[in-house]
């Protein structure tokens, strides 16, 4: 850089560097095997020779997700912002900012309606590029709103969840999410509606200890970090090495804690198979 | 008196004892387990309790006003151990008492206006300190070693206590203790963490810290409960549930969740106080009730101090500005509506009178208790889940 980007606007600069795009190649961060980044986002950003399964973005998901890519954006509700009026090295207000303008959300939740292979469903999505998707009053509120409208079009509810856990800057009011969202997860399981979890890389702390462990039928994402605890604070605990898989979505499966493990590629049809089955709606011809 | 004190009293205890002891390995489950890591917990009270003693001032060995009423409520061969703030209170007291065995050897009619005015002088002290606490002084408070903990709770409110053992599925947790007995003349069911109060009973009780069988334990017996009709009193102190391997093998997440689910179901009323820690998920796994009730040096959190520090400053250390900025004491909590009640301690904190203590829980239990009486099970429900939803929306 030279002296002229260091006194030009912020806006002006970043229209000029729009030479090369830097992530062209991605890396797997598991084989290390470089892909074309078309590759990748065709392939919905699984790693197509190690099978690692990286963040998909909310968008991209949702697109998939939806028959024919088509879906209705729901409007996530206002919640109180910073209660506590937080600061740790930085505002918890300029925090928000900074994060809203990085992902043009509002919020980590994201809330969505359409047709699943032509049955109604409603959609929740935790992007853990928020503030590692962590449970606040907005989440819990925008969760609580989902449930209430899966409850009010009486369909079934699909929840992919990722997250860091409780959002520390807004204190109690973050625990208190946990009883909140669990209360709306009552309300589907009382009026037999179907709740499904898809557990994504990672979900830990208080959002696996309410709604992401309520579900009917809990599905994770190969390789998923899913857990209570993080690692570090348990490898603290117990000053040992923590065995090979360890809360991951493999290890889960087998200690009986979900139902599957699926491949993003077989996510969407899995989905709607369950949701044709459990609301005996048989599925139109010449469905996969 | 003042030998026989001096023999039995903890602060004499040497502290490398403790220390070596922690150092060695315990089998917890199936995994071996380092105790290095609870160094903190074993000895929070030798930490917190320790300055370094004066000559002139020899107050760690000295004997101190108690009533019989509150000896019997100390704990044996303990003398009153201080927490670091409280080192002016310490010394006044100290020098009440060195005056008060000086007039016992018979020069008191000279010195009983000096110790009369010394004593006023220390009380005022202590209330003043103890009106004023900062987040990480009740930080200290709600952890102290002579704080009431569940069992003395039972002990003091509780009649017929029976204790319900085990999940029926795993095992069982003597982190969080369950059972049924009679409070005040209704039969009810009591839950809560036993933090224990001397080594042996903090590894039995795993420091307060449940496991999933702790939890699934508790939501058993909640139907237990329901079915019976008995009101459910749950008294939380733990510092959060266990963070180990063992227990997320068998789903710490899964078992919290559900413990909270079957809280919120509940037709009969619930009702919890906080007592000590409420420390995160391994609490509101049982708080999740009708009315919320928390002593007035007590604190309830998201996580720790600790952790929250290592989260957001990324520095353990920074505890003390983490108790600050997240707004953990029960002053602030009844002003947000997380709670409905502060329950008011003896003058000095629970731990200087723990009968007293224990009896206004006791009667703040009580009263909320009687309110929720007249409900229907679906009232009860229906407000209990409302009360919740409602939290944070008019912040």
């Amino acid at each position: 850089m030279n002296w002229i980007s260091n006194v030009m606007p912020p806006k002006v600069r970043s229209f000029l560097r729009r030479e090369t795009p830097e992530n062209l190649w991605v890396k797997c961060p598991e084989s290390g095997e470089l892909v074309f980044h078309k590759d990748l986002e065709a392939n919905l950003f699984v790693v197509p020779g190690s099978g690692y399964h990286m963040r998909l973005s909310p968008k991209a998901r949702l697109a998939n997700l939806f028959d024919e890519g088509i879906y209705e954006d729901l409007p996530t509700p206002d919640a109180p912002v910073d209660p506590l009026k937080f600061r740790d090295v930085k505002r918890y207000t300029d925090r928000l900012k900074e994060y809203r303008a990085k992902t043009e959300a509002q919020d980590c939740v994201k809330l969505a309606a359409g047709r699943l292979e032509g049955m109604e469903i409603v959609a929740a999505i935790q992007d853990f590029d928020f503030l590692a998707g962590s449970l606040g009053m907005a989440a819990g509120e925008a969760i609580i709103t989902g449930m209430t409208t899966a409850l009010n079009r009486r369909a079934p509810f699909i929840i992919f969840t990722a997250s860091g856990g409780a959002r520390m800057q807004e204190g109690i009011f973050s625990l208190m999410q946990m009883p909140r969202t669990t209360i709306a997860v009552q309300r589907l399981r009382e009026a037999n509606l179907p709740y499904i979890v898809v557990l994504t890389n990672p979900t830990t702390g208080g959002v696996t200890a309410s709604y992401a462990m309520l579900g009917d039928i809990h599905i994770a994402e190969p390789g998923a970090v899913i857990g209570f605890a993080g690692p570090r604070v348990i490898e603290q605990t117990i000053r040992e090495r923590l065995p090979e898989g360890f809360q991951r979505a493999e290890y889960l499966e087998s200690h009986g804690m979900i139902d599957m493990v699926v491949q993003r590629q077989d996510m969407r049809a899995t989905l709607a198979r369950l949701c044709s089955i459990l609301t005996r709606t048989p599925r139109a011809a010449g469905a996969a | 008196m003042k030998e026989l004190l001096r023999g039995g009293n903890c602060s004499s205890r040497p502290r490398a004892l403790l220390m070596s002891r922690a150092k060695n390995q315990i089998v917890f489950g199936k995994g071996r387990v380092r105790l290095r890591q609870f160094q903190q917990f074993l000895d929070f009270g030798e930490r917190n309790r320790q300055f370094p003693p004066s000559p002139a001032t020899d107050y760690l060995t000295m004997t101190f006003p108690v009533s019989p009423q509150d000896q019997a409520a100390l704990r044996p061969a303990s003398a009153r151990s201080y927490l670091d703030f409280e080192k002016p209170v310490a010394e006044l007291e100290a020098k009440v008492q060195e005056l008060r065995s000086l007039a016992a050897d018979g020069e008191g009619v000279q010195i009983s206006d000096e110790l009369f005015r010394l004593e006023g002088k220390s009380e005022k002290a202590l209330a003043d300190l103890y009106a004023s606490l900062t987040p990480w002084q009740k930080t200290q408070v709600a952890r102290h070693p002579q704080r009431p903990h569940f069992t003395d709770y039972v002990k003091g409110l509780i009649t017929d206590f029976s204790p319900l053992s085990g999940d029926r599925q795993f095992g069982e947790d003597a982190a969080l203790i369950c059972g049924l007995g009679w409070f005040r003349g209704y039969a009810v069911c009591v839950m809560g963490q036993e933090k224990g109060t001397d080594t042996a009973a903090r590894i039995k009780h795993n420091f307060g810290m449940a496991r999933p069988e702790g939890y699934r334990k508790a939501v058993r017996v909640m139907q237990l409960a329901a079915r019976f009709n008995l009101p459910v009193i749950s008294l939380v102190d733990t510092p959060g549930a266990f963070p180990g391997v063992d227990a997320e093998e068998r789903g710490q997440a899964e078992a919290i969740a559900r413990a909270t689910d079957a809280s919120l179901s509940l037709g009969v009323p619930n009702i919890a106080a906080i007592v000590g820690e409420g420390g995160s998920g391994g609490a509101i796994a049982i708080a999740t009730c009708n009315r919320v009730l928390m002593l007035e040096h007590a604190i309830y959190t998201v996580a720790s101090p600790e952790a929250s520090a290592s989260i957001l400053w990324r520095d353990a250390a920074k505890a003390e500005d983490a108790a600050t900025t997240m707004k953990i004491t029960a002053q602030d909590l009844y002003r947000f509506g997380i709670i409905d009640a502060i329950i008011a301690e003896p003058v000095g904190g629970a731990h200087r009178d723990p009968a007293a203590a224990i009896q206004a829980v006791g009667d703040a239990v009580q009263r909320a208790l009687e309110g929720l009486l007249p409900l229907s099970h679906e009232e009860i429900r229906r407000s209990r889940a409302d009360k919740f939803l409602a939290i944070g929306r008019t912040v």
